[in-house]
């Protein structure tokens, strides 16, 4: 499958990650036995959506941090730490805000004891190239959010490095600076000017990684494993409006849908990793009753196929996945090989008022969320009706980490309040079931 | 405003635990020990030969100098201080555990208490010598200094963005380069802004520090401080406004040649991704970038500088990553740092008991103990006074954006004149109309402290959001339910920040307040501060330790169970965006 006749340059072999608690303890897995390899002259893209651990599988990579399990070889060489060959363009750009663009590019080279007299060409060659000439005095905080990822790229490429990682690099930024942006580096890249062998990036946009990757490995989540891997041989430039671009986008929507739901709709296994363990994504209940109110109405009539819809609302996936999931999860919805199809109760949910809704919702909440009817039950037998929120978190925090125990927990308690079925007292962290009066 | 923020409050649990304990003796500990050391040395303690001070008004830009030169090295050495302590804390999670309550109870700890026995040790360094006495002025000052600028810089490196450290990792700078070139420069507004408190505190300590006796030692350093007390004891009062005026000029000088300057250049390192609005300006500043000469030669030592932050200094044994395999060896030696840290501990409670012990007895401690109770109602009368009357002021000059503009740098001012260099009035007013000491003199503890509670005020009311003022206006909602629903609210977290430094301040103020001299005339009220100001006349290192020690519990006590509660609830509930 791989072009054998060349020797990849970056191997990981079976690498699992798992969550530090904080007693120091090993929590759940992040990454679980994943293996991938990275050839000259390729593009790879790791697709996927958060909890996928596609972040940590680039920071594994990178040297910065130390899979639990498994190994990662550059040119043969076990990797156990930071290393020269590779640099990174981060999501935020992560920028110095107190050196200029050019002190900024300068930073790598300097940090090596390049004397100045070589690393200033080589800085402003790289601003040249990466389309900032003119900018080089100016400071980050006065550029634009796209100047500011231009200014980490030249930062990345100026070390010459054999393979450049990217971590979610346009996502930051509004669709046509991020769209420039990927043209303008896949130019770059396609004309050979720069000195890269590999480029592997982290992206969750579905379109951006057809556009950009000549492989696309889709991981699934909780815990990240390589799904799916898909070689796209679309010659460069793409046109986005290709039938074959399409296709192959449709078909990755189908793809990541399916791993959200392995089929069965039964009282289990439609929600990876179901029972307490669970780590619920933050999702308003606005934005639930609206995607409902949206898919119940003409033309969708209560089924719409994903891509489209996305684009309609103007929603990324990772934004739309979440709110899909959650309705999946409350039987509001299904979803699957790239659709969403209302239930019954979904649709009669869009045609309720709000007290019905409030009703059906924190009914459903109480069957579906597992987390939801411990908290219930919990607040119902004790004889105070009261418990506090540390109890409840500690339980989670045995299956994930302190962040998404708290994300999880305080979905939970934005849906128990709107479903009426605990109330929670913010400055005493302790629910139950006395609503004020 | 919100910079100003005693970081000290921020996410630590409120409650004390064992490291507070240990911290708690070690540090009196220690004191006791040297003390010991020093007594056992040189007995009775050789005071150098003492500049006789003169009232004569041209010595005192010359003394003025002198003093301000004390200040700076102070402030060298907090720097120093700074950077190494605060590093540590924040790089090593076992020193961590033991560095950051120290700190803390250092920092509650009234600094004034400790002038005898940094005195005491200081001259018996350097006996017949003024270095001794230099030296243990400047100490005072670093004291009053050092705090919470290590504290500040110590938040700082804790909240360095995930992404900047992963950079500066995946450039492979080393730990040297990444020190300057990310920690520092992250740190670097935060610590300007603390080391401009720490000056305005500063003023107060060396003027309590130049002139010290110790038992019948007396020290006094050419200084405004001393001039001062000269005066004093000479009852000039004309001499006393002339070092009132010189000590306006000092702050004044400083804060427009050195301050104001630091402040736009640290804005330069603020973090955050777009141009703020309001640029800070120094006239300083801009005359330097218009000078030729001046900027060639500042040139040099800044390059100088930035090739000493890009040394490696790669250390031979390179901190890698450790994997899960050493995590018992680092259980262990996290048991051993405790065991031995709870050894030391124990080792320094039984010293500073048997020390207080053997020459005091219960009723001292019971007398320390109510002595300070009246302190603590004093401090909290004052500042409960002083809220009534700055709060409501501070929300009217906030909310008139002009006037809090000319009032703020005033108020900064206000916060940083040493306020003991008016208490010889009070005890002018005091004797002649024969007040009682009790109520009159409680006044002077809050009088340097409450511009803490004004200009945070001012600043919160200043940054109150426009939409709301209309949103009230819109509902009518007028009078007491404006105050108590709408404004009270707004500016409680700047008022809970303003009034813990005023807390802290005032309890120092009490060691100076409650026992204040006019020539032979001496004025007392009741309090431990009080008590501790007559042990230190006295010599009389027990009461000492015990009075200072009784004021620094009942200090962390209130911090503790007080007003970091209140800081939190504030942070919570109240906080706008």
């Amino acid at each position: 499958m791989l072009d054998t006749r060349t020797k990849p340059i970056l191997e990981v072999k079976n690498v699992s990650q798992s969550y530090r608690t904080g007693a120091g303890e090993t929590g759940a897995q992040v990454l679980d036995n994943v293996s991938l390899s990275l050839t000259e002259g390729e593009i790879v893209g790791l697709l996927g959506r958060s909890g996928s651990g596609k972040s940590s599988l680039l920071r594994i990579i990178s040297g910065l941090t130390r899979p639990t399990d498994g190994e990662v070889l550059f040119r043969q060489e076990p990797v156990t730490g930071p290393y020269d060959s590779i640099s990174m363009v981060f999501q935020s750009a992560a920028l110095f805000p107190w050196l200029s663009v050019l002190a900024n590019v300068e930073l790598g080279l300097r940090a090596k004891k390049v004397p100045e007299a070589e690393s200033r060409p080589r800085a402003l060659k790289a601003i040249d190239v990466i389309g900032l000439d003119g900018f080089e005095s100016a400071f980050p905080k006065e550029l634009s959010g796209g100047m500011r990822q231009r200014v980490g790229f030249a930062r990345a490429l100026v070390v010459d490095p054999t393979i450049l990682l990217m971590d979610e690099p346009f996502s930051a930024l509004d669709v046509l600076t991020a769209e420039t942006l990927r043209t303008d580096l896949l130019d770059l890249w396609v004309e050979g000017r720069v000195p890269i062998k590999a480029i592997l990036m982290v992206t969750h946009n579905i379109e951006e990684a057809v556009l950009m990757c000549n492989r696309i490995l889709v991981l699934s989540s909780n815990p990240g494993r390589i799904a799916e891997e898909i070689h796209v041989t679309l010659p460069y430039p793409r046109n986005r409006l290709a039938p074959e671009f399409r296709q192959l986008v449709d078909r990755i929507y189908a793809l990541m849908t399916r791993r959200a739901a392995p089929a069965t709709l039964g009282r289990e296994g439609t929600f990876p990793g179901l029972g307490l363990g669970m780590a619920l994504p933050e999702v308003s209940t606005n934005t639930m009753a609206g995607l409902m109110e949206t898919l119940a109405a003409s033309p969708y009539n209560g089924h719409a196929d994903l891509p489209p819809l996305a684009d309609s609302l103007q929603m990324a996936i990772d934004d739309l996945f979440p709110v899909g999931e959650t309705l999946q999860l409350l039987r509001f919805a299904e979803f699957a090989e790239g659709d969403i199809k209302l239930t019954p109760a979904g649709m009669r949910f869009a045609e309720m008022d709000v007290d019905a809704r409030k009703k059906l919702f924190g009914d459903h909440l109480i069957a579906y969320v597992p987390l939801a009817a411990r908290i219930k039950n919990v607040l119902d037998e004790r004889p105070t009706h009261s418990a506090r929120e540390t109890r409840f978190l500690e339980e989670l925090e045995d299956y994930m980490s302190e962040e998404y125990a708290e994300r999880t927990l305080k979905s939970v308690i934005t849906w128990g309040r709107y479903g009426e079925i605990f109330a929670y007292d913010e400055s005493s962290e302790t629910f139950s079931l006395e609503n004020p009066t | 405003m919100s910079r100003f923020v005693d970081l000290a409050t921020r996410s630590r649990s409120a409650l004390p635990n064992l490291f507070d304990l240990i911290a708690f003796a070690l540090i009196f500990g220690a004191f006791v020990a040297i003390v010991h050391g020093t007594r056992g040395m040189t007995l009775p303690l050789q005071a150098p030969q003492a500049a006789a001070i003169s009232l004569d008004y041209t010595n005192l830009p010359y003394y003025a100098l002198r003093t301000t030169l004390r200040m700076f090295a102070a402030m060298f050495a907090s720097l120093l201080f700074t950077f190494t302590y605060a590093t540590w804390a924040a790089k090593s999670r076992r020193a961590e555990r033991f560095l950051i309550p120290a700190l803390d109870v250092l920092q509650s700890v009234p600094i004034l208490g400790f002038l005898s026995f940094t005195v005491t040790f200081f001259l018996g360094l350097f006996p017949g010598s003024t270095l001794g006495a230099e030296c243990a002025a400047i100490f005072a000052i670093f004291t009053s200094q050092a705090w919470n600028m290590a504290f500040s810089f110590y938040q700082s490196l804790r909240t360095v963005p995930k992404e900047l450290n992963e950079v500066a990792n995946s450039f492979l700078l080393s730990p040297w380069q990444k020190f300057w070139q990310l920690d520092t420069p992250y740190a670097m507004p935060g610590l300007i802004w603390n080391m401009m408190v720490s000056m305005s505190g500063g003023w107060f300590f060396v003027v309590a520090s130049e002139a010290i006796s110790v038992g019948n030692t007396t020290v006094s350093l050419p200084g405004i401080g001393s001039y001062l007390a000269q005066a004093i004891s000479e009852k000039r009062i004309d001499a006393v406004v002339a070092a009132i005026l010189a000590m306006l000029v000092v702050i004044i000088a400083y804060d427009q040649l050195l301050f104001r300057p630091l402040v736009t250049f640290g804005s330069r390192f603020r973090f955050e991704l777009s141009a703020s609005q309001e640029e800070e300006r120094s006239w300083v500043i801009q005359l330097f970038r218009r000078t030729k000469w001046l900027r060639a030669l500042t040139g040099l030592p800044a390059r100088a500088f930035g090739a000493v932050a890009l040394w490696r200094l790669d250390l031979p044994i390179r901190a890698k990553l450790s994997p899960a395999a050493d995590a018992w060896k680092e259980r262990i030696l996290d048991l051993v740092s405790v065991l031995i840290g709870g050894a030391a501990g124990i080792y320094a409670l039984w010293l500073l008991s048997h020390f207080v012990m053997t020459s005091l007895t219960l009723g001292d401690i019971e007398q320390a103990l109510w002595l300070t109770f009246l302190t603590l109602l004093r401090v909290l009368a004052l500042i409960l006074l002083a809220s009534l009357v700055w709060v409501p002021v501070g929300i009217l000059i906030g909310l008139n954006t002009r006037l809090a503009e000319r009032v703020q740098p005033l108020t900064q001012f206000l916060a940083a004149f040493p306020a003991n260099v008016l208490f010889p009035i009070a005890v002018v007013v005091i004797v002649r109309y024969s007040l009682n000491p009790d109520i009159w003199l409680s006044f002077l503890i809050i009088f340097g402290t409450q511009w803490y509670i004004l200009f945070n005020v001012v600043g919160g009311a200043s940054t109150f959001p426009n939409d709301l003022r209309e949103a009230a206006a819109t509902f009518h909602v007028r009078g007491w339910d404006w105050w108590t629903k709408v404004m009270l609210p707004a500016v409680f977290p700047y008022y809970i920040t303003g009034a813990l430094t005023a807390s802290g301040g005032s309890w120092n103020a009490a060691i100076v307040a409650e026992y204040v001299k006019w020539g032979n005339q001496t004025v007392t009220a009741h309090g431990i501060g009080a008590y501790i100001a007559k042990a230190t006349q006295a010599g009389d290192f027990p009461r000492i330790v015990l009075g200072v020690g009784m004021m620094s519990i009942f200090v962390i006590a209130l911090n503790r169970f007080f007003w970091r509660p209140l800081a939190r609830f504030a942070e919570r509930r109240l906080q706008l965006s």
